[in-house]
């Protein structure tokens, strides 16, 4: 997958865990949970979900890097 | 695979498991499912025994890992009322109005108020565990006993945490808690446990109940089969949901695990236990809304040790109205203590008696202060303590919140132990309560998956 291609995959994922949020001002580069409102758990459901759909394990040691839309697709480049 | 224990835990670990196509078997000892999500009937009345209440994520929970229906069964409580000497402040127990009430009744300043709520928004149960509750309410609030009642009373009656644990147990479950208030499932424990199991057999999972599983049998250091009423199944994988230490050290036996795993667990510490009060009230007759949830206090300050002492001094109420099960009129108090076991083992018939007694008698007494005529519309009353809770789930202890912090690396390292066994449960305060059993129950179903993807 390309970057943009990660990006729609991820972005699809946190679309099935937070139905009730509005995705049209999320900004890239911003802290993922401070502007969806996401809790401990649905950031779990993200890691869970690439390993199910995507085949990719995230190790405890890397969840920081999922912090932002741009750090996550800059972990998983080649990852997917 | 074999799911042991039907808590919140295990029933949506087997569920989540089954609905990927698994072939799961749940096993409980008792004659419900549930664990400590549960109720029972006594002379016409229903009790809840936990129902009230969860955060907000448990709609969330149930939405993704259940079934709508259950989602949208999920309602909020809205009166929940602090009384003791320092203040009386009814609240909806949000981020909103707990900020209103910081700032306005509290005179704390906005900026701090926000940066504490940020700061607690902000945490993960991989984080920081080196800081504790009490640093972290100090560089807050430094001196003031008011606030650190107001923040942490509810959650030390939620989890039984004290203000010794790491900061993030206390972080995660308040912003759990203040995301959007308290929650409760309109029909009760009865309606919820009966659409979990009529979801379960949709998704194809066998239920044993009256089943004890006995003992886990292993071969080349794997799991390879349960004993369940002496009688050996076989299983590439088991999942406990059964109380931490009794998991390790009898369902499994330090004999079955390598050294380095079995003596670090033995240093494990339990959570304390409770001792509940549920009162029945006379069919037909009705009580006025007091409110919901009551947390009654009569100690000077916040004190986690002195809400375990007998006789109590501090005392939740959660008052069951009819909106509970809409359609049955009826109404039902349940009083939930903190306890120590050693205060209520080793006494004889007569002293256990006379001390459920005088429990039941003190409760009512500071019921009287809200409902001064309680005593003639009661017409059921009994008391529960931690002996009771060690009967009906087997917990070690009673223990009622499962486990200390350090019991959720024990729970997470469980299956490099011991291939294929893993535990799911009240682990660590976090991962307890009806929402952080049931997120667990995901994260473990989710590692099963793994490992048998793999196996």
């Amino acid at each position: 997958m390309d970057r943009e291609e990660i990006r729609e995959a991820v972005l699809a994922i946190i679309a099935d865990i937070a139905p009730d949020e509005d995705f049209d001002s999320l900004k890239d580069d911003e802290p993922l949970r401070d502007q969806l409102g996401l809790d401990s758990m649905d950031f779990l459901d993200i890691v869970m979900e690439l390993r199910k759909q995507h085949k990719v394990e995230v190790p405890e040691d890397d969840y920081k890097e999922l912090i932002s839309l741009t750090s996550t697709v800059n972990y998983l480049e080649g990852k997917m | 695979m074999i799911v042991v224990g039907s808590g919140l835990g295990g029933l949506t670990c087997a569920n989540r498991l089954a609905k990927f196509g698994r072939k799961v078997l749940l096993v409980e000892q008792h004659f419900e499912l549930g664990g400590l999500a549960a109720y029972f009937r006594r002379k016409g009345h229903i009790f809840d025994v936990s129902l009230h209440g969860f955060p907000y994520g448990m709609v969330k929970t149930c939405r993704k890992y259940w079934t709508k229906e259950i989602a949208d069964a999920i309602v909020q409580i809205k009166r929940i009322i602090f009384d003791n000497p320092q203040f009386k402040i009814e609240t909806t127990f949000d981020t909103e109005d707990f900020t209103r009430k910081l700032i306005k009744d509290f005179g704390v300043a906005r900026e701090t108020t926000e940066e504490f709520f940020r700061f607690c928004a902000g945490m993960n149960f991989y984080d920081d565990q080196t800081t504790t509750t009490r640093e972290m309410f100090e560089r807050f609030f430094p001196g003031r006993s008011d606030v650190v009642r107001f923040l942490m009373e509810p959650i030390t009656y939620a989890n039984g945490s004290t203000l010794d644990e790491p900061a993030i147990t206390y972080g995660i479950v308040f912003s759990n808690f203040m995301s959007k208030g308290v929650f409760t499932v309109e029909g009760g424990t009865d309606w919820l446990i009966d659409k979990m199991r009529e979801e379960l057999e949709r998704n194809g999972c066998d239920i044993m109940v009256r089943a004890t599983a006995e003992k886990i049998l292993c071969e080349n250091g794997r799991v390879a089969a349960v004993r369940i009423n002496g009688k050996a199944v076989q299983t590439k994988s088991v999942v406990s949901n059964g109380n931490l230490p009794r998991t390790v050290f009898e369902l499994i036996g330090a004999e079955n695990l390598p050294a380095d795993f079995a003596q670090p667990s033995a240093q494990v510490r339990l959570s304390t236990s409770n001792c509940q009060v549920f009162l029945g009230i006379r069919e037909g007759e009705t009580i006025p809304d007091i409110g919901d949830l009551i947390f009654h206090s009569t100690a000077p300050e916040f004190a986690p040790d002195l809400y375990m002492g007998k006789p109590p001094v501090s005392r939740s109420f959660s008052i069951y109205y009819p909106k509970t099960r809409p359609g049955v009129d009826r109404y039902a108090i349940v009083s939930s203590l903190g306890a120590r076991y050693e205060d209520w083992d080793g006494l004889s018939p007569e002293e256990y008696k006379r001390d459920k007694q005088m429990l039941i008698d003190n409760t009512l007494d500071v019921l009287e202060s809200y409902l001064p005529d309680i005593r003639s519309k009661v017409d059921y009353a009994e008391a529960a303590t931690p002996k009771t809770f060690e009967r009906y789930t087997g917990h070690q202890r009673g223990a009622t919140f499962g486990t200390k912090f350090e019991g959720l690396k024990m729970s997470e390292n469980l299956p490099k132990a011991l291939g294929g066994m893993f535990h799911t449960g009240s682990a660590a305060i976090i991962m307890s309560g009806w929402l952080g059993a049931a997120n667990y129950g995901v994260i473990v179903g989710n590692n099963v998956e793994q490992y048998l993807d793999k196996a």
